[in-house]
């Protein structure tokens, strides 16, 4: 089986020290959470380079830190959603989805009109950053991140900020995007219905530790069908090249 | 008279070009996470602001004169004294409005906050791409603020001037020049053409800042 998700980190970063070890197999939403303050972010941080942690990062057949090894954010393939977002103002739409997928490397398994449709953003493609809701905005974050080619999939808190209007509109996309998507994708989330809604499985962080893993025997919305065929159907997505498809 | 004005709009438009290219990586290392020796640099770059123009011009005609150190260094490249030419008065205008160019820049950039180089870099943007790709047009108003700012004290500016430039016609002559030596020798005339006109400008300009410090309108 190809390998998904192995990192190793160690490290203090404020008041807080950090020591995880965690592994994601090659698809499937890893739900992680626990209480503020307990590092989640952190390792969200740390995993996409954007801290330096000691120990390993490495994502199938590549390192991405080790001993003398530590390749910057930008030598990643990560797709992160920041909690806020965080699209750039000065670009439409449109420019925010180019912007990683210009700079990813050919051939793209994951087409523009592709993550277009799946998430829903036909409507919204020549508009203005300013101009979009709160779910919009995280809608537009997940499919420029999905469009940067990632081998992992990074998700600190997309929904947080959302009243419980944009959250119950956006769920139905990270549903399908669920579905459709054959990488690690590792999700921040407070929110039990939110969780369960989404993950197959949950980690839970204290103060630096994952202290508690647990696999949800079957997703929610993968009902009839078993860990053993979901994990199947995905490493076969992914041999096919990581190709999203939405499930009409 | 016209070439008065001429070599005004030209020292002007030069330094402001120059100023930006020179003061853009300045502004972003003192943007970036505080270190003590940025405080005591801002200062330093600061200074032009406090110091009276002559103080100013006055060490930049010693440092531009033949004797000086930074001309012997340059005496093997065929340069002699840059004191009363227009390069001398580009770099003196330079020095002047070093702090016009680099302050609005740096805030700007400061103003962006981490956020969208970090968004950018998840991207897969490098940290060069990412400053000419997200930060300039990001802090887009600043460079436009600075490059207003810069165009107009260089056209303002008369101490400076005055001790580096020697007021050569169609060299280094410039407009507030000018006007002070229309009113030594008494021709009034003259002097409330230019005059009116610098006033005029400085309008202008200030109605230019005020559009571009109007906040919401970001693009």
């Amino acid at each position: 089986m190809t390998r998904g998700l192995d990192a190793r980190l160690q490290g203090q970063v404020g008041t807080l020290t950090l020591d995880v070890t965690l592994t994601l197999p090659p698809a499937g939403v890893t739900a992680l959470t626990g209480p503020s303050g307990s590092g989640k972010s952190t390792l969200i941080r740390a995993l996409a380079g954007l801290t330096r942690l000691e120990g390993h990062v490495r994502i199938g057949d590549e390192t991405w830190q080790d001993e003398g090894v530590f390749k910057p954010p930008h030598q990643r393939a990560i797709g992160v959603v920041f909690q806020d977002a965080a699209l750039l103002s000065h670009l439409t739409v449109r420019g925010n989805l180019d912007f990683g997928l210009r700079r990813a490397p050919q051939p793209h398994t994951i087409q523009f009109d592709d993550v277009v449709d799946l998430m829903g953003l036909s409507r919204l493609i020549d508009r203005s950053t300013s101009r979009l809701s709160g779910g919009e905005r995280q809608r537009v974050a997940m499919a420029r991140a999905l469009l940067t080619q990632p081998r992992l999939l990074l998700m600190d808190e997309p929904l947080a900020s959302l009243d419980p209007e944009s959250k119950a509109s956006i769920l139905p996309y990270l549903q399908a995007l669920h579905q459709s998507l054959a990488l690690p994708v590792l999700y921040v989330a407070h929110d039990r219905e939110e969780i369960t809604a989404i993950a197959d499985r949950l980690t839970v962080m204290t103060e630096g530790k994952i202290m508690h893993v647990e696999d949800f025997a079957v997703g929610p919305s993968l009902e009839g069908r078993s860990r053993a065929e979901i994990e199947a159907l995905a490493q076969a997505a992914l041999d096919a090249g990581l190709l999203p498809r939405v499930r009409s | 008279m016209l070439e008065v004005i001429w070599t005004t709009l030209r020292l002007a438009t030069v330094t402001t070009v120059l100023l930006i290219l020179v003061s853009t990586p300045i502004a972003w290392q003192l943007a970036r996470r505080r270190r003590w020796w940025k405080d005591v640099l801002g200062a330093v770059l600061s200074l032009p602001i406090v110091l009276p123009p002559t103080v100013l011009g006055f060490y930049l005609l010693l440092a531009l004169a033949p004797q000086s150190p930074l001309m012997t260094l340059l005496h093997p490249f065929g340069i002699r004294s840059l004191a009363f030419t227009f390069a001398g008065l580009v770099i003196g205008s330079m020095v002047y409005s070093l702090p016009f160019a680099i302050t609005p820049i740096r805030n700007a950039f400061e103003a962006m906050g981490e956020g969208p180089m970090e968004a950018a870099a998840t991207l897969r943007a490098s940290p060069l791409d990412a400053f000419f790709s997200v930060a300039v047009p990001q802090a887009r108003r600043g460079f436009a603020s600075a490059a207003v700012l810069v165009f107009a004290h260089t056209v303002g500016e008369f101490g400076v001037v005055l001790m580096i430039g020697g007021a050569i016609p169609g060299q280094t002559e410039v407009v507030s020049v000018r006007i002070y030596q229309l009113v030594e020798s008494l021709k009034f005339d003259e002097a409330h053409l230019l005059a009116a006109a610098l006033l005029a400008f400085a309008f202008c300009v200030l109605m230019v800042i005020s559009v571009l410090d109007r906040p919401g309108k970001a693009s």
